[in-house]
């Protein structure tokens, strides 16, 4: 799960991280208070869980409250990568001297969590990471010891020549370490860590990502969850416990297993057609799941077809059956739909799709073909 | 012959009192792996089924009937902790079903398991299963037969799909690993790789990743320097978009690594000849092996 920057900021803070002061907007007027309260001169930014808000207009600096106000005005609102604007975080304008970059990232090869450091910030990391990779400092920690101190000072030393900025940036790593492991994060990040001219270490951009399976444990953190700021039908597939990435293709897809649902769309990539989705309805799949998948699915108008894709194993395809026999009855599905399904329980599940006039194949090439052949004729 | 798994494996299964883990039980059971404790703490003394003495602790439960190899069914939130348990009581090999635990719990797992000297396969698998001898973890038995390809997977359902086409054409298994779909999982291709390669009784390796981390790229590195025998790939994901998290939470491409382009790179570098569609396993092994694969 992505957080905003305004609710990424406010776990830094809390964590005694310095920054500059700034507070969220969800008006223009509320913007231009903050910004008088803050002293006129502040930067607007939208807040959207989308990477280039700044290319795309969604961040101004602002001279005066009077231009707060226009910034405020034009960003609200406004759409970034199909994603609308609802709130701003109006922060003060900060007098930059350098700017580093401080990322802290669950790594998968070295298991555990890995600083990345780098005194070329401000600017895309991963560029930095892909064309100069001997500018980022790796260090992984073992989360049975955490954060050593020395590991916190070198990392420091690697930033900064005064030793008043070294300490200063090892606290920042050790208070940021704390949020990762306190918060369950995948990642955290805070890019620019600038120094002022004053000589001031201040983290002025974060950036935090929890791991969905913390959240369990983390119902606080779950609130903070902006279902504005994702797609509709990916925020009511996972409030059905489904797992949803809407894409921009004509064939509806409904798979049991994640592995299983990709090999599914590549192959109706291969038969010359373009998925609309992914869609896994998991192991233990009851009717309602097979009901709440095809609602998000015929929701898209895109979708000219829909297939369904089921290997029964703890999966019973009896139970994937009766969802589309009580799908269809419940609501009208105008588009065709292909079934294949093997597995647990098939000959079940064919007697009752049998019974209203439906039919299933075993094969999923066939199943596939078929189903591009269907959209493509009704597009 | 085959890796990890076989009749000599006496499986001891942690949460075998729960819903999964009951009905998990007694698939094995039915399929002949060797299930000799179960574990549920506060559900010491009683008997699964009649028969499977349960414990209250691996420890006990060790004690008392030897078992050597663990599977867990328990939940997210006590998965991690049951793991500690397993390798704690000296299991050398335990294999975690359970889906939804939270990286940083693994992050705490992992150095503890190495440390002990044991192997950890998952979380978030299938588990495993050598045809005809032993089944740990939920892949359906019915669509396996004894043989001499070697499965490795990082998914569940898409690996039914190609061991049934293999079945289905007469291609016998000696062994099918699921290593699990997380981002950090305790066993990988390479560790599985290697296992093939010095098993007798595997002529062929199958191997199945996806989009997301660099594992199926430094297998291929492996592959070009130890394996001898043939290996044929396939990669789940081709038309994944960037940045989002595929259902598996390690099937995600960050950046402009992990994509599926990357690792059929890798494969065809490596001289692993490539499965476009889960269908093509069959012809592709067929061609390597010829009719030694139909025994």
């Amino acid at each position: 799960m992505n957080l905003h920057e305004y609710q990424a900021r406010a776990l830094l803070k809390t964590a005694g991280i310095p920054m500059l002061d700034g507070d969220v907007a969800s008006t223009p007027t509320e913007a231009e208070a903050i910004a008088r309260r803050l002293g006129g001169k502040v930067v607007i930014k939208a807040q959207v869980h989308a990477g280039g808000r700044g290319k795309a207009g969604g961040v101004k600096l602002a001279r005066n409250t009077a231009e707060a106000l226009d910034h405020a005005t034009q960003i609200l609102g406004m759409q970034i990568k199909g994603l609308t604007v609802n709130k701003v975080l109006v922060v003060p304008a900060a007098d930059i001297a350098t700017e580093s970059y401080l990322g802290l990232v669950m790594d998968r090869e070295s298991q555990a969590p890995v600083f990345m450091v780098s005194s070329a910030g401000g600017v895309d990391i991963e560029e930095v990471a892909a064309k100069t990779p001997e500018k980022i400092v790796r260090l992984a920690v073992d989360p049975t010891y955490g954060l050593l101190p020395h590991q916190a000072l070198t990392l420091g030393f690697s930033l900064y020549r005064d030793f008043n900025q070294v300490k200063a940036a090892a606290r920042i790593m050790e208070q940021l370490y704390g949020v990762f492991t306190g918060n369950g994060c995948s990642l955290a990040e805070i890019n620019p860590l600038v120094t002022t001219p004053a000589g001031q270490v201040l983290a002025l951009d974060a950036k935090i990502v929890i791991d969905d399976n913390e959240l369990f444990w983390r119902p606080e953190l779950g609130l903070m969850r902006d279902d504005s700021a994702e797609e509709p039908s990916e925020a009511a597939a996972r409030r059905a416990n489904l797992s949803f990435i809407k894409l921009e293709g004509n064939v509806g897809c409904v798979v049991n297993g994640a592995g299983l649902a990709m090999a599914t769309m590549d192959l109706v990539k291969y038969y010359g057609g373009e998925p609309a989705n992914f869609l896994d309805i998991g192991g233990s799949s009851s009717p309602e799941k097979v009901i709440n998948a095809l609602k998000i699915i015929t929701t898209d108008p895109r979708v000219r077809a829909i297939l369904f894709n089921i290997f029964g194993g703890i999966t019973r395809t009896d139970d994937v059956a009766n969802g589309i026999v009580e799908a269809t009855r419940q609501f009208k599905v105008k588009v065709p739909i292909v079934i294949r399904l093997t597995g647990t329980n098939e000959s079940e599940a064919i007697r009752i799709l049998e019974k209203v006039g439906m039919t299933a194949l075993s094969d999923m090439d066939e199943a596939v073909q078929r189903v591009v052949q269907l959209a493509r004729k009704a597009a | 012959m085959s890796i990890f798994v076989d009749r000599n494996t006496r499986l001891l299964v942690q949460g075998i009192t729960g819903r999964e883990g009951a009905f998990h039980a007694r698939q094995m059971i039915e399929y002949g792996t060797a299930v000799v404790a179960g574990v549920t703490p506060g559900k010491g003394g009683q008997k699964f089924e009649g028969r499977v003495p349960v414990f209250n602790t691996v420890a006990d439960a060790v004690r008392h009937t030897g078992a050597n190899c663990a599977v867990i069914y328990v939940p997210p939130m006590a998965a991690a902790g049951a793991i500690f348990e397993a390798v704690d009581a000296g299991i050398p090999l335990v294999v975690c079903i359970t889906e939804g635990i939270p990286v940083m719990h693994m992050s705490r797992v992992m150095p503890f398991v190495r440390s002990h000297g044991a192997r950890l396969i998952g979380p978030n698998c299938p588990g495993l299963i050598t045809p005809g001898e032993s089944k740990v973890g939920i892949i359906p038995g019915n669509i396996c037969t004894p043989g001499r390809v070697g499965l490795v997977s990082r998914s569940g359902t898409l690996t039914y799909e190609v061991v049934n086409q293999l079945t289905r054409n007469g291609i016998g298994q000696s062994t099918c690993v699921g290593i699990g779909g997380d981002p950090i999982i305790g066993t990988d291709f390479i560790d599985c790789l290697r296992a093939f390669q010095e098993d007798p009784g595997t002529e062929a390796i199958v191997m199945i990743g996806e989009i997301g981390g660099t594992d199926e790229q430094r297998a291929a590195a492996f592959v070009k320097e130890r394996v001898t025998k043939p290996v044929v790939g396939f990669i789940a994901g081709q038309t994944a978009p960037k940045g989002r998290r595929m259902g598996h939470a390690g099937a995600i491409i960050s950046g402009s690594s992990g994509t599926a382009e990357e690792k059929l790179g890798a494969f065809e570098t490596a001289g692993v000849d490539i499965m476009r569609r889960p269908v093509d396993v069959v012809a592709l092994l067929e061609k390597r092996l010829g009719a030694l694969s139909k025994r």
